[in-house]
């Protein structure tokens, strides 16, 4: 395992007995943190960056994070690795780094209006067909991934987990700490966020 | 079910999130009511649009080694463990309503149940695929565009899809063409090709794989089903029956011969 070497701690006090057990452990705790972060860096940096919007913003927060997931890895029995670091990569986002990067940062989110999600089906319905057509467009690419920028975080983080990473219900409530009937109904307002914009990008071009 | 339940449900039974009873339950709504069904295409082309066009921001090339450094170099100091987050499972059944519940405690989530029992992708799409089948059987949704001609059918399935399934015509060799219909396996939207065989009825689901190594077939037989896949100019093929396995086999090889 050379790729456990440089996580490996040097022992620091070679001389004394019992010491050589706890660098023992720290090996293998090193080598089990190594096969989560080989696995599942590429997932954690792509939420990171679909959480930051930026590409620094999303290497620093991985990087705070993958700290924090080693140095809590005696936490965790689990076997879902992935889950377990995007939970750490979502909370170092919003603890760490919009404490400490950006000051002041801050997204309107009104829960209550996903209260009644199914209220406005009407004006939904009448838009069925135009999404479709969209999607067809040479351009359907930049349109996707501007409507996707542009939701809220709490609705953007969902809708990435859930298509992007292809995680469950169960999974996404752990992550994102909601319960699994707020998943639903946060992802069904995203999807109906993400079909006004690219309505709206469409009457815009 | 009316229209307003079956909305309610609409994103748990398009994210496969939803358990049989309530599956088969919007099936049954769907069949009857253009509206709801109109959405659920809507959703479809939202999510096939989002998976196929959204970034996979790839992490930098340096970043893994920058890290394993810092760990490196901060793996042996004092500093204080952060006190690991409160990790766990949310129970089944905050959302579903109370008969919802009831059965989903006894079946508990059938997908959730193979995702964490460690069988291989193809068990699950096994899986999927008999769900499929006996779900076009048992609820009036067998086709969608019935025809037993192959010019109706292919061009109804590829202005639905990404791409054109082969809808060979196989009424010579004891097999006619009843429809089509669009399914959802593998998280993907499918063609789920419908043909009779005496009074059986065989769903032939395909999807583009994105290999064009050709597969041998695979033959697997469960809860009375028998399921043959095979891969074939980069799409995938999954043929399930009540059909005995010999005559589901006859039926590939027709089908592969003749497309």
């Amino acid at each position: 395992m050379t790729q456990s070497r440089a996580l490996a701690a040097p022992p620091r006090h070679p001389s004394i007995a019992g010491a050589e057990a706890s660098r023992l452990d720290e090996q293998s705790r090193a080598r089990r943190f190594e096969q989560i972060f080989t696995a599942h860096l590429g997932a954690a940096y792509d939420f990171a960056r679909w959480l930051t919007r930026d590409d620094r913003n999303a290497e620093d927060v991985v990087q705070e994070a993958c700290m924090r997931a080693f140095k809590s890895l005696d936490g965790f029995h689990g076997d879902n690795g992935r889950a377990w670091l995007l939970a750490i990569v979502r909370n170092t986002y919003y603890t760490w780094f919009r404490r400490n990067k950006a000051e002041g940062y801050s997204v309107p989110f009104d829960e209550d209006s996903m209260a009644a999600n199914t209220s406005d089906i009407a004006d939904l319905e009448s838009s069925i067909g135009s999404v479709e057509r969209i999607l067809q467009q040479r351009d359907a690419k930049r349109l996707v991934n501007a409507a996707l920028e542009r939701l809220p975080e709490e609705f953007r983080e969902v809708v990435v987990l859930r298509e992007l990473e292809d995680l469950s219900y169960k999974e996404i409530a752990a992550i994102a700490r909601i319960p699994l009937g707020t998943v639903m109904s946060r992802l069904a307002r995203a999807r109906k966020m993400l079909l006004q914009h690219l309505q709206q990008a469409q009457r815009e071009s | 079910m009316n229209c307003t339940e079956s909305r309610a449900h609409l994103h748990a039974y398009l994210d496969q999130e939803l358990d049989l009873p309530g599956v088969v339950a919007i099936d049954q709504h769907l069949a009857g009511c253009p509206a709801c069904k109109a959405l659920v295409a809507q959703q479809l082309a939202l999510r096939s649009g989002i998976r196929r066009h959204a970034e996979y921001h790839e992490e930098p090339a340096a970043l893994a080694d920058r890290i394993r450094a810092k760990i490196g170099a901060g793996a042996g100091d004092a500093s204080p463990r952060i006190p690991r987050p409160a990790w766990r499972w949310p129970s089944l059944g905050q959302w579903l309503p109370a008969g919802a519940a009831a059965a989903a405690a006894a079946v508990i989530s059938w997908t959730a149940a193979i995702q964490y029992a460690g069988v291989s992708a193809d068990q699950i799409v096994a899986e999927q695929v008999i769900a499929g089948h006996a779900r076009s059987v048992v609820t009036s949704r067998l086709v969608e565009v019935a025809s037993s001609d192959q010019h109706t059918v292919k061009p109804w399935l590829s202005s639905k899809l990404d791409f054109s399934p082969p809808v060979p015509d196989l009424a010579g060799a004891g097999y006619p063409l009843a429809g089509g219909r669009l399914d959802y396996l593998d998280r993907r939207p499918v063609a789920a090709l419908v043909y009779r065989h005496r009074q059986h009825v065989i769903n032939l689901f395909v999807w583009p794989d994105g290999k064009s190594a050709r597969g041998r077939p695979e033959a697997l037989a469960k809860n009375g089903y028998n399921v043959l896949r095979w891969t074939d100019a980069g799409m995938n093929f999954w043929a399930v029956s009540d059909v005995n396995a010999a005559e589901l086999k006859t039926f590939a090889e027709a089908y592969a011969s003749a497309k």
